[in-house]
């Protein structure tokens, strides 16, 4: 059987280098491998990412084990470590952002995405765009200078006086602490979490609306109703790139957490971020199993977003059932 | 692609020249450590560079402990530390490595205490027993015994210490060590440490912030961050039973005081010295230069440079508020220049 060029079987014309050439010639491939080099760049940061810290870790690993993960001392005279105070440090101070943030920039979105009139709803949103662009720096001064005082003075009074019978709410008032932390960081994140909604709730079809509308809806049950449930997955995914910054915000944390590595039922009472504590101490670090135990720790902030973001997507998986969403993360 | 060429025949350029300098007889140091004596490292370089046109010192002032790592990897040629280098880190070394200090720093205990106005007397159990979380009432017999006729109130100390890795920490845990067994035997002394109670505040800036803002609260500053910022801070009682102010004087004064026990690598703690006037919670802050270089040009600027520094360099300490050397450990340092090869 003679074989012609043009009669190529595809297995041969994809290993042919003529062939080959003559495909990457058309727009189509050169897209496709430009688009792929992109994507696989960004696998390969993330696991040569992992594979540094893991590498660089291996003394913190082999001495500690598991215990590192339970252990309450962080002792760098005695070469004692453990991340549990900043594991939850990190976790409480995100979980307030969170509570805070989310009613904030969803409803802000809701507001600005169906009731606003559209320029102010531009106006807003661009406001709320500068917001996401200011130093983490910026938001840590303004909470050293201008929050605390309010917080100690004010805020935590206040609250201690109203909901003081429950452990959140107990404990001298220092201004700084948890409660402080995670209000920063709610701030910080807001801009995110509406910024993405609004786009997603403004993505929603027209036809939707429309039909809720004609079917005698009220403006307010055709939003709440149809047009939120519809973006239920793009408004997850905005919590979730907030929640993402929240775990692995360093500087504005850090200037209002308190940095003791405490572990208080308490959100007055000061604390600790894996992202703060790397910060804190990585330059001063000498000795290698106190360098490669906050490397472990970076590890242990990865493993964490990971954690976090496998849970989220869990979330979205199981409430996807009960209805269909309109866009996929 | 116009931009991609125009930045390749700058990057051509740029490559040529630094190379076209570099047998001009231009020489580049690199050196890295310390934050703390940074304003006045970048001073010297900069002065010694307008001596020596040639030479161009470039400091990183990126932290102790990256210094010392930096100069282990030899990515530098010399490196700079707040904190003397550990006998199991010279070990690692593989070429040895002297100690030279340059200027003192000192720690000192600011407060902000409701109706107390002028200096506070602070003993160093009163100072131990406060940061160990024994001693919480500004009223407490170990703080009041100290300061008759001052009224102090009854409220909670709220402890600062800085959260950062700093030379401060190392200074003033240090001290602790020194004058209380028990510091020494729960704590220790480092850059961090486990602190037994207390808010950390990230830098100078950040501790004093939150003195300012707290009532009640009790933390320590470097000297100079201090001096240029017009903040109030106590006495502390020296190991002649005197109460000393902390200023560039006293400082120097309780260097002076160590210098007769100076061991030949100046690897030397100054805290708590003898000397009636002599400020107990000070430190040197010292170069980390290697006993041997392989390129003779640099190996003579690094001499050259440090025969200056300690002569006329010191003249530049004051105007930046760090303390000069005394003249006994100059001395020494002198000698010991010749040990580098």
């Amino acid at each position: 059987m003679a074989t012609t060029p043009n009669a190529a079987t595809p297995a041969d014309f994809a290993w042919s280098p003529r062939a080959l050439l003559r495909r990457l010639r058309s727009a189509d491939e050169i897209a496709h491998l430009i688009t792929l080099i992109a994507a696989a760049t960004l696998l390969l940061i993330t696991v040569l990412l992992v594979y540094q810290l893991w590498i660089l870790s291996a003394e913190a690993r082999t001495k500690f084990g598991w215990s590192f993960f339970v252990t309450r001392t962080w002792d760098p005279v005695a070469g004692q470590f453990g991340a549990l105070p900043f594991i939850y440090g990190t976790l409480v101070t995100s979980a307030v952002a969170l509570v805070l943030a989310v009613p904030l920039g969803v409803g802000g979105a809701i507001f600005l995405a169906e009731l606003a009139p559209p320029k102010l709803s531009s106006s807003l949103t661009f406001v709320s765009d500068l917001l996401a662009a200011v130093p983490s720096v910026i938001y840590g001064l303004l909470g050293v200078f201008l929050l605390v005082p309010i917080m100690r003075t004010t805020v935590q009074p206040a609250l201690k006086r109203s909901l003081g019978f429950l452990p959140l709410f107990q404990g001298p008032a220092y201004g700084i602490g948890f409660l402080t932390a995670g209000i920063v960081l709610a701030i910080m994140i807001v801009p995110f979490v509406l910024s993405v909604s609004r786009e997603v709730l403004l993505a929603v079809a027209r036809d939707q609306r429309e039909a809720a509308l004609a079917l005698g809806a009220t403006k307010w049950e055709s939003t709440w109703k149809v047009v939120v449930p519809a973006a239920r997955i793009g408004i997850f995914g905005s919590v979730f790139l907030a929640l993402a910054r929240a775990l692995g915000e360093t500087m504005a944390v850090t200037m209002v957490i308190g940095n003791n590595p405490r572990i208080s039922a308490s959100l007055f009472s000061p604390g600790y971020s894996i992202a703060a504590v790397l910060a804190n101490e990585f330059s001063e670090a000498t000795g290698n199993l106190y360098l490669s135990a906050l490397i472990e720790l970076g590890l242990v902030l990865f493993l964490l977003t990971f954690v976090l973001n496998g849970l989220a997507r869990l979330l979205i998986l199981v409430t996807t059932k009960r209805g269909s969403g309109v866009l996929p993360t | 692609m116009r931009i991609v060429k125009i930045f390749s025949v700058v990057a051509v350029l740029l490559v040529l020249a630094t190379v076209a300098v570099a047998e001009g007889g231009q020489v580049l140091l690199n050196a890295a450590g310390a934050t703390f004596p940074y304003p006045i490292y970048s001073k010297w370089f900069d002065q010694y560079h307008h001596a020596h046109s040639n030479v161009q010192i470039n400091y990183q002032s990126i932290g102790s402990g990256g210094g010392i790592r930096q100069l282990l990897d030899k990515t530098v040629d010399f490196g700079a530390s707040d904190g003397p280098m550990s006998d199991e880190q010279l070990k690692t070394a593989t070429v040895p490595i002297l100690h030279f200090p340059t200027v003192l720093g000192a720690a000192i205990p600011s407060y902000n205490v409701a109706g107390v106005k002028g200096d506070l007397n602070f003993t160093p159990e009163a100072l131990a027993g406060i940061f160990l979380g024994k001693v919480t009432k500004w009223n407490d017999p170990a703080i009041a015994s100290a300061n008759p006729g001052v009224k102090l109130p009854g409220d909670d100390i709220v402890v600062v210490h800085r959260s950062d890795g700093s030379g401060t920490s190392y200074i003033w845990t240090d001290y602790l060590s020194k004058v209380s067994p028990e510091w020494q035997q729960k704590v220790g002394k480092a850059t961090s440490v486990n602190w037994p109670v207390g808010l950390g505040g990230k830098g100078n800036e950040g501790v004093s912030a939150l003195i300012q803002q707290t009532p009640g609260s009790l933390g320590y500053i470097e000297l100079i961050y201090a001096i240029q910022n017009h903040l109030p801070y106590g006495k502390v009682k020296n190991s002649s039973g005197a109460f000393v102010k902390a200023d560039l004087a006293s400082v120097s004064e309780a260097a002076a005081a160590a210098s007769k026990s100076m061991p030949d690598d100046f690897r030397v703690s100054i805290t708590n010295p003898e000397g009636k006037g002599a400020y107990p919670i000070a430190s040197f802050t010292w170069l980390l230069i290697p006993a041997k270089f392989t390129d003779t040009a640099k190996r003579d600027i690094v001499k050259d440079f440090l025969k200056w520094m300690m002569t006329d360099g010191q003249n530049s300490c004051e105007a930046l508020s760090y303390a000069k050397l005394p003249k006994e450990v100059v001395a020494k340092e002198m000698k010991a220049i010749s040990k580098i090869e």
